[in-house]
């Protein structure tokens, strides 16, 4: 077990070293001086301009020969220091993003948990009878084979624009400003509601094939037959099957982790939601290299981590890992 | 003589799997589209055409945009692009994802530790951010530098699925049974281990076309796509960058999301009637 | 009588058509018999072990009639059956060791079973216990995942498990099989040391290793290509069986002391038939060195001596 451990950490700190760098290389690699390319879209006057470039030289140390660079980035990001952000100068970087963060769990925490649970449980519904199969599964393929930013747009074009019921762009109503109240918080659900659809939506119809079929593969197993031959009722063997079947599903949600990611960028882009995944369209838009940066070590971390949580979760739930530790069946 | 009669017996069930049929018949209705659309059109894609924000009609099939462009010859040349990323991306992920995987199922200890950390490494890692790279490097990109891209990020997903099957059939009796006779490695992985293989790879396959298609579709729409030609996603990122949206211009991106739903759904719906032909438990009586 | 089987007929369901895998077996296990069940592979054995207490597609119920304590099966009926089933009737599988869940404690997924068939499984506990000191399980095994358990202990584990309700009938399909000989005899002998502790009255002991039911049944059954050859008591099956095909199988079986170069080991030439289209009269005929023209018409199962059965007109005619 502790080596099962060991080696998994040393994984992740491989991965997050070698991510970290990539990131690291995006302002270096980008063709051109990339403060130049930053600054020039930044409407300053000549004196501000030679100011702001010294100090930025002088912090990135663009004339520090590049190992010594890459340690002040690694230096600079233990103490939290992700730069400033050019497309809202002057507030650096750290501050952008964190204020982007809450809007982003928001809106992917409950869409991820409830798609996986909702799919999952229909899904093993679905299996119980032909009838229910034929008309779940073919609802669940759709679903699936939508492209997220495509149901965002549909969804925000019939709700939003022809019924006119629920907003389509930011996260709250643009003539409030953040507050504890009722008022904000109807403001802020009726503007969370589309993209949380959208997101849950597509989610929702992959678990539900996926736990279709593993339900069907559980079924088929010696250990449902023995309980049949036993007499015992479908609901035992159901459950069973269940429980069985939700471990590869575990397995599948970290690996779907990186499509999730870029399903919520497309949908925040087309809802105008300000978390990060639109935090970096205006990036990129910007050429804001350190904006971009941040964000996308935000994202590393966080996809690293959940990654880490799911390994975890799965060792507490499957037995089998437990004891064993079975590289691959033999 | 039973290879024989195995072969006839797919086909059989090939053809009268319901799945398969109508999946196979939608994939190719938009195929054939791809074809004859171009021919039923004079227009250039990013042509002036006439009146702008026209809804469809008789003149305009699938009306226009708010450049007075022709939404319908946008359509049928993105149609192009999206075919042509999912064979060539879902191709190239399908081809990494062999090589590693099964190198890593059949030769095990070592080698497998080491690519399961690659396959590791490379599924975390947020691919936009080298595709930004790529992107500013490149300021004229084509689709096959997208296809490319995407299919040397997609592979992971496959490299798991095919090691895992090389595992399960490497410890099948009839493999054992070759070696025990002396036969070369390379011998028994042609003719006792890839004929078994060679349907999982094709659904393997298939599954990688429809997640190449989606992906290329989640780029493009971000604007990470190719800069020189047309394509579905591009098409729906335009429409809401114009306003489509707001000024209630369905049939500029109804079309293009619907045509990906269609294809990728009909790809994952072949999918499976293809699990049935090929694995006689999951058959209908 | 434990067990009457009349007529039973189990097809299996095909695109090709019905297989006839079991095709008219008639016969009787008496209480306290330990039966044996022979023949070669495809010769329907499993079929009617399995038949008889899960039938589910593809096996398909033709015909026949099946009681147990002068209580009618029925094994038709899925629903029915789930009454009869654990209690009246219990299977050890041929997948024994892959037959509990692998992500249930042993001791969890057998007091989930016991309760979800109304039996209180605290109260039988004890008894568990018991049983499983008799089989050589310590008591933790309770408390282990099957992943921690060895071949031999999973399948002696899935023994107590199968007859913890004292069914009147059990069926032991294939259970030595994937053993190895001494663990074989341990195995064998717990089935005779559970009948004689009435923890089963009747077993029908499915297998293809004619030497295992030499040691522990009390009769042993014959079949063939989906029908009924011989059965008798053990002594008679080996030292003086009947049909042609018996007395081919045991020729067949090696004896210990003999050598080959002294004795050949005969060898029975031809493949069974295939049971889609099977041949008209007695399906041994093919392969059959005494068949005659007679044999074209499909011999019953008759009683020739006392509690001797036998399908062959040549044995007929000796009688006659």
């Amino acid at each position: 077990m502790k080596r099962y451990f060991g080696r998994k950490v040393l994984i992740y700190i491989l991965t997050f070293f070698l991510a970290v760098t990539i990131d690291w290389l995006i302002p270096r690699f980008m063709p051109g001086n990339p403060i130049r390319t930053m600054l020039s879209r930044a409407q300053l006057h000549a004196g501000a301009y030679e100011a702001i470039y010294n100090y930025y030289a002088g912090l990135f140390g663009l004339d520090l020969p590049i190992w010594q660079q890459y340690l002040n980035f690694w230096k600079a990001l233990f103490h939290g220091d992700l730069g400033t952000s050019v497309l809202l100068f002057p507030q650096p970087v750290t501050k952008v993003i964190m204020n982007a963060v809450p809007y982003d769990v928001f809106l992917l925490l409950p869409s991820i948990l409830l798609s996986w649970l909702a799919g999952n449980w229909f899904g093993a519904f679905a299996a119980r009878s032909k009838w229910l199969d034929n008309t779940i599964s073919p609802l669940g393929y759709i679903l699936t084979a939508t492209p997220y930013m495509w149901l965002g747009i549909l969804l925000a074009w019939t709700f939003g624009i022809v019924l006119g019921i629920l907003p389509i762009s930011g996260a709250y109503s643009y003539a409030l400003r953040p507050h504890l109240s009722w008022v904000f918080l109807g403001s802020l659900l009726q503007h969370w509601f589309l993209p949380f659809a959208s997101l849950f939506l597509v989610g929702f119809g992959g678990w539900a094939i996926g736990m279709r079929n593993m339900i069907i593969y559980e079924l088929e197993a010696d250990y449902s037959h023995y309980l049949e031959a036993l007499g015992a009722p479908r609901r035992l063997v159901r459950q069973y099957a269940f429980r069985n079947a939700m471990l590869p599903q575990l397995t599948g949600l970290a690996l779907q982790l990186g499509v999730i990611v870029s399903g919520a960028l497309a949908t925040e882009i087309v809802f105008s939601y300000p978390g990060i995944g639109y935090l970096i369209l205006g990036a990129i838009q910007n050429k804001d290299y350190f904006l971009i940066q941040g964000c996308f070590l935000f994202i590393i971390i966080a996809v690293l981590l959940a990654n880490f949580a799911i390994d975890i979760v799965y060792v507490l739930v499957d037995p089998r890992t437990r004891t064993g530790m079975l590289g691959e069946a033999a | 003589m039973t290879d024989l009669k195995k072969r006839s017996e797919i086909l059989y069930f090939a053809l009268r799997n319901n799945k398969l049929r109508i999946g196979l018949a939608v994939v190719l209705f938009f195929l054939v589209l791809t074809f004859v659309g171009p021919l039923l059109t004079d227009y250039g894609p990013y042509e002036y055409v006439g009146p702008a924000s026209q809804p469809p009609s008789s003149e305009y099939w699938f009306g226009t945009t708010t450049f007075g462009q022709d939404v319908f010859t946008q359509f049928v040349l993105g149609l192009k692009a999206t075919f042509l990323v999912g064979i060539v991306g879902g191709g190239l992920g399908t081809l990494i994802g062999v090589l590693v995987g099964f190198s890593a199922g059949y030769r095990g200890g070592v080698i497998d530790e080491v690519l399961n950390m690659l396959t590791n490494i490379v599924l975390v890692i947020p691919t936009l951010a080298i595709l930004l790279i790529i992107a500013a490097y490149l300021t004229v990109r084509g689709i096959l530098a997208e296809s490319v891209f995407i299919g040397f990020t997609a592979w992971p997903w496959a490299a798991r699925a095919i090691r895992a099957q090389t595992f399960s059939l490497r410890s099948r009796d009839f493999v054992d049974l070759a070696r025990l006779s002396g036969m070369k490695p390379w011998k028994i992985i042609f003719t006792e281990i890839a004929p078994n293989m060679m349907s999982y790879l094709l659904l393997v396959f298939i599954l990688q076309f429809g997640g190449a298609i989606l992906t290329a579709a989640t780029l493009d729409f971000i604007g990470l796509g190719p800069t020189n030609a047309v394509s579905l996603g591009l098409m729906m990122n335009n429409a809401v960058l114009w306003g489509a949206l707001i000024l209630g211009m369905w049939w500029w991106f109804v079309p293009p999301g619907a045509a990906i739903m269609a294809i990728v759904g009909a790809l994952y719906v072949t999918n499976v009637g293809l699990d049935e032909v090929f694995n006689p438990k999951l058959r209908e009586m | 009588m434990s067990l009457q089987v009349e007529n039973l007929r189990v097809y299996y369901q095909t695109l090709r058509g019905d297989v006839k895998a079991l095709d008219g077996a008639t016969f009787s296990i008496a209480d306290r018999e330990i039966m044996g069940l022979a023949g070669e592979s495809g010769c329907g054995k499993s079929t009617l072990g399995n038949g008889l207490i899960l039938l589910t597609p593809p096996m398909r119920f033709v015909e026949g009639r099946v009681t147990i304590d002068d209580e009618e099966l029925p094994i038709w009926d899925m629903e029915r059956m789930d009454g009869f089933r654990f209690r009246k009737i219990s299977i050890i599988p041929q997948y024994a060791m892959n037959a509990m869940n692998p992500t249930r404690k042993i001791g969890k997924m057998t007091s989930e079973l016991l309760e979800s068939r109304n039996v209180d499984s605290r109260a039988t506990l004890p008894e568990l216990e018991r049983r499983l000191d008799l089989v050589e399980l310590t008591r933790d095994v309770l408390n282990m995942y099957p992943i921690e358990l060895s071949g031999g202990m999973k399948q002696r584990m899935v023994m107590v498990i199968s007859t913890l309700l004292n069914p009147s009938l059990l069926i032991a399909d294939e259970i030595t099989s994937a053993l190895d000989v001494s663990t074989q005899k341990a195995v064998a002998d717990m089935l005779v040391e559970f009948r004689d502790r009435e923890f089963v009255k009747s077993m029908m002991v499915i297998t293809h290793d004619i030497s295992i039911l030499y040691q522990i049944a009390d009769s042993i059954l014959i079949m063939y290509a989906g029908q009924l050859a011989e059965k008798a008591s053990t002594e008679v099956i080996i030292h003086s069986p009947r049909h042609p095909y018996t007395k081919l199988l045991i020729s067949a079986l090696p004896k210990v002391g003999v050598k080959y170069a002294e004795r050949r080991l005969a060898g029975i030439p031809g493949n069974p038939p295939l049971l889609l289209d099977p041949p008209v009269g007695c399906r041994f005929r093919e392969r059959c060195p005494v068949a005659f023209d007679r044999c074209l018409q499909e011999p019953q199962f008759i009683e020739v001596e006392k509690d001797h059965f036998v399908a062959c007109w040549k044995e007929f005619e000796r009688d006659a």
